[in-house]
Order: C-alpha cells, then structure tokens, then sequence
C-alpha cells in the first residue's frame, strides 16, 4: 500500500481528520437553502415549511439515527414546543428568539423526563411508549382549553420583530430566512456532537450493545443526553412554526405528524443527519405536487412510495447524495479497494 | 496474595436446570488459567456471570479481593474486566481505527465528550494506531470491519478487548473459525499478552490449552470437577474419560 512510507498515527490522524471533514455536497446543500431567498421569493412559506419539517427530523435522527432508539411520538416534543412558544408569546414575552430558548428548555426538560421510559425494552415496547406520550399530550391539550385553546387552537399569538429588529413580513422572508439561521446553526451543533467521541458512543451502541458494554460504555446516560437533545431541537422545531404562524392548532401533537417524521427519514434515510433535511424536501415537494393533482387521493401515492422506498432498499435509492465525490460511499469504495490489498 | 479473579460458590439455575453449580474458582494474578469442558458443562453461563450478562442465584464473584457479583457489566470492565467473544461482537461498518478509537477513548473517559471533534484526540488516536499496529491492522485501519477477512476481524476483536487495559482477560476461544493459514498470527499475539494481564483462556483446542496455559480447570455439568497444573490434568484418567476421551 502507498501509505505503508506513513506511520499508523499519522495515517489515523489523516483518516479521522477525513472523516469529520465538510463536504461539497453539504456546502453547496446550504449556499442553495441560502439562494432560495433570493431565487424563489414567492416560495417561501412552503420552504419555512420544509424548514421546519427538516429540523424536526433532524431531531428524530439523533435518536433514530444514532442511538437507534424507535419513536411513533416524536411530535410530543414538537407539540409541547409549538404550544410553550405560542402561551409564552401571548402571556409573556413575544420577541421570538427568547421563546424559542424558553421551548427547546421545556421541551427539552420533558424529553429528559421521558427519556427513562425508552432505557430498556424492545423496539415495539418504546415505538408504544412514545406514542402513548404524545398521546397524553394530545389529550392534556384538548382538556386544558383555558391555557391551549382547546380543539380551536391558540390564537391571538402576536410575535414581534426577531431580536427587536426583523419583522416577520407578509411574505414570509424574514420568517424563512429565521427558520433556516436556526436550521443551519442547530444543524451544525449536532454535526459536531455526531463527530465527537461521545456520538461516536452512540453508534457504538446502536450497532452493537453487548459490545458497547463491554467496552466500558454505561448505555443510559448515553442515550439521556441525547434524547433530551433531540427534545430540545423538535421543541424548537415546533416553537419556529407557531412563529411563522402566529397560530397553534391541535394538529401539532397529531399522530400523523409522528408519523410523517419517520417517513421523512425513511425517505431521507437515517444516521447521516442530513436524511432529515433531504426527506422533508422531498416528502414535502412529493405532497405538495400530489396533493395538486389528485387532491383527494394524494395519500394513496405517498403509501406507494413508502412501500416501494422500503421494498427496494433506501440504501439504493436514497444515498445518491452519498456517490458525489469525496462522499462516504467514495471513501468506502476505495477502502474496499485496500480491503482486497490487504487480503 | 489475593486472587485476580475468584467465585465464591457461584450457582446459576434456568427454571429447573443448573447450568453453574457451586462454582469455586481461584486465578492468581498473571495466571495463564484454562477453562475447558466438554460442550454444554456451563462454560459459556459462567463467563456470562463473571461478565455481568447474567446475574447469578447466589454465590460471589471477586475480582482483586473486590466483590463485583451486583456490578452491571460497563462497571466491572471500569474495574479491569475485559472479554473477547467466541463469535465476534464488532461495529459492522466501523473501520478497526474507529472501534479503537471508541475503545480507548473510553477507558480514558472521554466517551462523554460531545465537542470535541473525534480528530483532535490526539492522544487517543495515537495509542489507537500504536495498538493497531501492534496487532497487524496498521494497514486496515480505514477499512469497514465486515470487509475484512476473518482472521482480522477476530484480531480486532482480541485488540478492543486488550484496549481496554484489562487486568483480567477473558479469552473465549480467541482462534475459533480462523482459517489454518492465519491462525498462527491470532495465537502469536495471545502468547504475546503483557505478563501482568491474568488471562482466562475458554478453549476447545487441547493443544492450544496445553501450550499456553500454566493452570487448568475442567467444568462438568456446570460444577468445577478437576483442576491442576497442565500435567495433572492432562494425566488425570477421570478428566481423560469424560472429555479428552471424548474428543480424541
């Protein structure tokens, strides 16, 4: 091999400086989130949408991804977020980047509360605990009418300019361009955080426990932190819609929003952290355009395509991104190579 | 002296069957210490024990004069337990420089940090390509695991146990379905073991046991039925009968 000349620890310096290493494909992801503002200025509600959508899944990533822990109710930390920010802009403060800390901390605070329920247990059993969490939720929100607004929702929600300055225009600029600052920044903290020793850790024990014990690795306060985490990004999630909105409806703790994020990630795939972001795009696009067409059928199709998605393989069809240059798979296909050299 | 590793009486039942039955067991410090019995006699239920996969019915395990017998697992490799598998347990599309990297990182406790890029632990991945080297896996370092070939899979295996600087090594079957031609490295670097390591060695191979071992304890049915220096046990006409009669 042409490295033999490198010794081990400047090799190892070189692979793992690589591995952490930003792509093309990422950058020019984002410089094209960014010329949306200017490209498609009419656009931008449904881009605050797919914003959202794609932080939302993001969170569930972490979790999904990385830690391989299974939820049916992420939206319970969406939905909390959603409607702390909406109560917090109406009865306290209503300068947004102030409500948004305020619904990541409480959402998050329940997520760490609720993150003793999936420790232990099978996938069924946490697919089951989680979705009866956001269910509790839902239901809390409907009762509690005098604080959410019951089943018609929290109105009246009045947000002021971002930081004092950006007022959220009539055409959804300054609310997109928010949206995607919060993206972008929240993005990059878990991109760091997946990069380190500890999410490392995590895939360790996602890939295989008994190992990961082995090695030392106490799995609960693992997966504690990053299930706060992931709370605290669907809390904000959530909190950036009731923003954009000024509104929150019951929907945010709705089943099909739990259900939504996964296929997101089953359409985006998972534990690369930008399967999120390229599954709302798509998942969102895909409804938009379907629900056009067949107004009343549009369901139908996004089942097809869930069901062809998961019979053909999402590795297949869904990690294109991942056969640009200097991609992961690029990589992978050269260390096949010095796999057979080795051999 | 105390020993590295004890049992104390160690009984494991499964509803009516006994598979670890008043186990007492003694491994000095630095012991080469074979486990050997014929298939079904409790070897694996014991190492599941001593590991924390299984808890037992009753009885004690020690390890340095320290009860560990309530520790969950994470705790007892903290205290310098460490195994290797008899079928393989690694990360699938980890390259051996990432699982080396999780491994020492955390004996160093850095497995919590969630800043630090992975490539600014210097330090950890220094020892990482050290350790790497020192088991012939220098040149795969960037490969996925599952692409490797098996016997560089189970040296892997054998270096994430050793990573963890155990000062008890459980050895299960370390050459296991490692094909003839790399077998020989896999047994080099066991033999190569830092002295001060105490290994337990879980073994079929009775050549393998013989040349290596220094003490032999023999399982049957789940109890301790001989144990001895390697020329008592290999005399021993009852041990003979019931397991190497059977295996010759």
């Amino acid at each position: 091999m042409s490295d033999k000349a490198l010794s081990a620890s400047e090799t190892a310096s070189g692979l793992l400086k690589r591995a952490g290493r930003w792509q093309i494909w990422e950058i020019a992801l984002w410089l094209i989130a960014i010329a949306m503002i200017f490209v498609l200025p009419s656009k931008m509600l449904i881009l605050t949408e797919i914003t959202i959508l794609a932080l939302f899944a993001v969170s569930l990533d972490l979790i999904l991804g990385y830690a391989g822990i299974v939820s049916l109710g992420h939206t319970a930390f969406f939905g909390l977020g959603a409607y702390v920010a909406g109560i917090f802009a109406r009865d306290y403060v209503s300068e947004p980047v102030t409500g948004l800390l305020v619904a990541g901390a409480v959402s998050g605070l329940f997520g760490f509360v609720t993150s003793f329920l999936v420790l232990r247990g099978s996938d069924l059993t946490r697919l089951m605990t989680t979705f009866g969490v956001a269910m509790l939720l839902a239901e809390l929100a409907n009762q509690a009418a005098w604080l959410t607004g019951g089943a018609d929702g929290l109105s009246g929600v009045m947000i002021t300019p971002i930081l004092g300055l950006f007022e959220f225009d009539l055409w959804g600029r300054n609310g997109y361009i928010y949206a995607l600052v919060v993206l972008m920044v929240l993005t990059f903290i878990a991109r760091r955080i997946v990069n380190s020793p500890y999410g490392l850790s995590l895939k360790a024990i996602k890939r295989n426990p008994v190992r990961a014990a082995m090695l030392g690795i106490s799995p609960t306060r693992r997966i504690v932190v990053v299930y706060t985490i992931a709370a605290v990004y669907a809390g904000i999630a959530g909190a950036l819609l009731t923003q954009t909105t000024s509104f929150v409806s019951p929907d945010v703790l709705a089943f099909h929003r739990s259900a939504d994020v996964l296929l997101v990630l089953v359409i985006g795939g998972t534990g690369y952290l930008y399967g999120g972001i390229f599954g709302a795009i798509i998942f969102t696009v895909l409804r938009d355009w379907l629900s056009v067409i067949t107004p009343q059928y549009w369901m139908f199709w996004i089942g097809l395509i869930l069901i062809i998605i998961v019979m053909v393989g999402r590795e297949r069809i869904t990690r294109w991104q991942a056969f640009l240059p200097g991609s992961a798979r690029a990589e992978r296909l050269k260390a096949r190579k010095a796999a057979e050299d080795v051999r | 002296m105390t020993a590295a590793l004890e049992t104390r009486n160690l009984v494991k039942r499964f509803g009516g069957f006994t598979a670890t039955n008043d186990v007492t067991l003694s491994v000095r410090q630095g012991a080469r210490h074979a486990l050997i019995g014929p298939n079904g006699a409790g070897k694996t239920t014991l190492i599941n024990l001593l590991t924390g996969v299984l808890a037992p019915n009753s009885g004690q395990i020690l390890l340095g004069g320290e009860e560990i017998s309530r520790l969950p697992t994470h705790a007892r490799v903290g205290r310098g337990l460490s195994r290797t598998f008899q079928i393989n347990q690694l990360f699938g599309d980890f390259t051996p420089l990432d699982s080396m990297m999780l491994a020492i990182g955390e004996r160093q406790g850095h497995g919590g940090m969630a800043w630090r890029p992975l490539s600014r632990d210097r330090a950890v991945a220094d020892e990482a390509a050290a350790l790497l080297k020192r088991f012939r896996l220098a040149d795969a370092m960037g490969v996925a695991t599952t692409l490797l070939p098996y016997g560089k899979q189970r040296l892997l295996e054998i270096a994430l146990a050793i990573a963890a600087k155990p000062k008890v090594l459980l050895l299960d079957e370390p050459a296991a379905g490692v094909p003839e031609e790399e077998r020989h490295e896999v047994l080099s670097l066991v033999r190569e073991l830092p002295a001060d390591v105490t290994v337990v060695l879980i073994e079929h191979d009775m050549d393998l046991v013989f040349s290596f071992a220094d003490r032999i304890s023999v399982l049957a049915q789940g109890a301790l039925f001989a144990e001895g220096t390697v020329a008592e046990i290999s005399k021993d006409p009852q041990v003979k009968a019931i397991y190497l009669g059977e295996d010759a």
